[in-house]
């Protein structure tokens, strides 16, 4: 086996598997985007799992066209800065939170998904913090008086399974938040998530125990990605709350 | 003269004999991956949690040992001696990246739900252990039965340590697949639902709770302990005397 033949074989060889794989991502990469984005919009629609349930759609069973449709039909999106103005040039399905992070905070964009179901309008709001391990997400849906929270959905990237990963898998948990408020009166407070039990039951949850630094990120994760959209809460709002006076 | 020895060749090796089916089912339990060689301990700790991610996983190493076997002894007297880890890494790569790309089209929430350890295949001691044992000396048709041996043998540890963790760490099984059963814990979806005041299920199963430490990884090293104890002093022929 001359070096010569060793040079031809490892050419033929990254000459074919490249054609290969590069043959399999065209053909199946339009699937997995779709699958993608299946997933991701259940993933949004979750934090909505009880009004949703209320009108007979629980989100584990919809079919991924039933998803589809429901963002089709009964969901707006609009994408906002810091500073409450609206930024048409993007979808809010397309922000990626994460790289949103990443730039200086008067240039993020925030996502916000309004969804009209039986008469009834909620805001969804995507937020993204820090847990133990790594990145931790979640979306939180707001009521028509963007102060009353009607429901979350959080998801990580490893947290520790049976104990930070109960964010995700913990339903029971999650279903603490509906009900509660993130301003108290008029000042904002967002969701506490407390260790060793809520006191203020309008405004805090109970942690969950062997997850306190996770618990902790979700605290602070909320807080942080609830006020950014504060601008936008006040103008949606303004209006309304005009009314009632 | 070249055909008659082939043929002989062919006459002494049967599609399907005894050896053939030896290479299929030693790996099950004599010779298993996992609790006999030790090998691809780090997927089995990690994608136990539940049965459902460990039974994609075992199809997956299945198929990737299987192909790259064969790839692998039909290339054997072609990959120049120099490169041949490189070579088989190469296959093992290809092969896995195309088991990804597939899984992600096909079922996109276990694509997640597995995440690093679909690509961590690649780094399962157990394919390229047997491409180097195996592969690289045999014919293709041996080569790709004894690759879906140690794949089967790796699975089925997989899908058992899966099982055990699963119903006493969640206390269901196939959670996240189309045939999900919820056998026991507190709830109206369970089967024993330990949470219904004054019926029998709170007499007799009130006490239970789902043990936590199932769901960590650290169970799935007591479960493979517990396998190779079992199968040890089962078995004469293993038992270390030295």
């Amino acid at each position: 086996m001359s070096t010569r033949y060793i040079y031809i074989f490892a050419l033929v060889m990254t000459v074919v598997v490249a054609l290969l794989l590069a043959g399999s991502k065209v053909v199946l990469e339009p699937i997995a985007s779709k699958n993608e984005d299946i997933f991701n919009k259940r993933q949004i629609l979750e934090a909505i799992a009880t009004p949703l349930e209320e009108a007979g759609k629980a989100v584990a069973s919809l079919s991924d066209q039933e998803v589809l449709d429901i963002f089709e039909k009964q969901v707006e999106q609009a994408v906002v800065t810091a500073d409450g103005a609206s930024v048409e040039s993007i979808k809010a399905i397309d922000v990626d939170m994460a790289k949103e992070r990443k730039k200086p905070e008067a240039e993020r964009m925030y996502p916000v998904y309004e969804v009209s179901l039986d008469g009834k309008s909620f805001y969804i709001f995507s937020v993204r913090g820090s847990g133990l391990w790594d990145a931790i997400w979640g979306n939180i849906a707001l009521e028509e008086d963007m102060n009353t929270v009607a429901g979350v959905s959080f998801d990580h990237a490893g947290e520790t399974p049976g104990l930070g990963a109960e964010i995700k898998d913990n339903n029971a948990w999650k279903a603490q938040f509906v009900g509660k408020k993130i301003y108290d009166g008029d000042k904002y407070v967002s969701v506490y998530v407390r260790k060793g039990g809520a006191i203020d039951m309008e405004h805090e949850v109970d942690g969950l125990s062997g997850a306190t630094v996770t618990a902790d990120g979700v605290t602070k994760m909320l807080y942080d990605g609830l006020k950014a959209y504060e601008p936008y809460m006040e103008d949606a709002e303004g209006p309304t709350s005009m009314n009632l006076q | 003269m070249a055909t008659s020895t082939e043929a002989k060749v062919a006459e002494k090796e049967p599609l399907f004999g005894k050896k053939e089916k030896a290479l299929l089912t030693d790996p099950l339990l004599d010779n298993n991956p996992i609790t006999i060689q030790v090998l691809g301990v780090c997927s089995a700790l990690a994608v136990t949690s539940l049965i459902y991610p460990s039974l994609v996983m075992a199809v997956a190493v299945v198929f990737v040992c299987a192909f790259s076997s064969l790839a692998t002894s039909i290339l054997r007297n072609t990959i120049p001696k120099a490169v041949r880890l490189i070579v088989q890494l190469v296959i093992i790569a290809t092969l896995v990246t195309l088991v990804n790309e597939a899984l992600k089209a096909i079922n996109y929430p276990v694509y997640k739900q597995l995440s690093v350890y679909i690509g961590l295949i690649i780094t399962n001691c157990i394919v390229m252990g047997r491409l180097e044992a195996f592969a690289m000396a045999n014919k293709p048709w041996r080569s790709f039965l004894d690759g879906i041996g140690n794949g089967l043998g790796y699975g089925l540890i997989l899908v058992v340590v899966g099982a055990v963790r699963e119903i006493f760490g969640k206390g269901s099984l196939f959670a996240g697949s189309g045939i999900a059963m919820n056998i026991i814990g507190a709830g109206p979806q369970y089967w024993i639902d330990t949470a219904t005041a004054g019926q029998w299920g709170n007499t007799f199963f009130g006490w239970y709770a789902n043990n936590n430490l199932m769901v960590m990884s650290v169970a799935a090293m007591f479960v493979i302990a517990v396998l190779i104890w079992i199968q040890r002093s089962r078995n004469p022929k293993l038992v270390d005397i030295s």
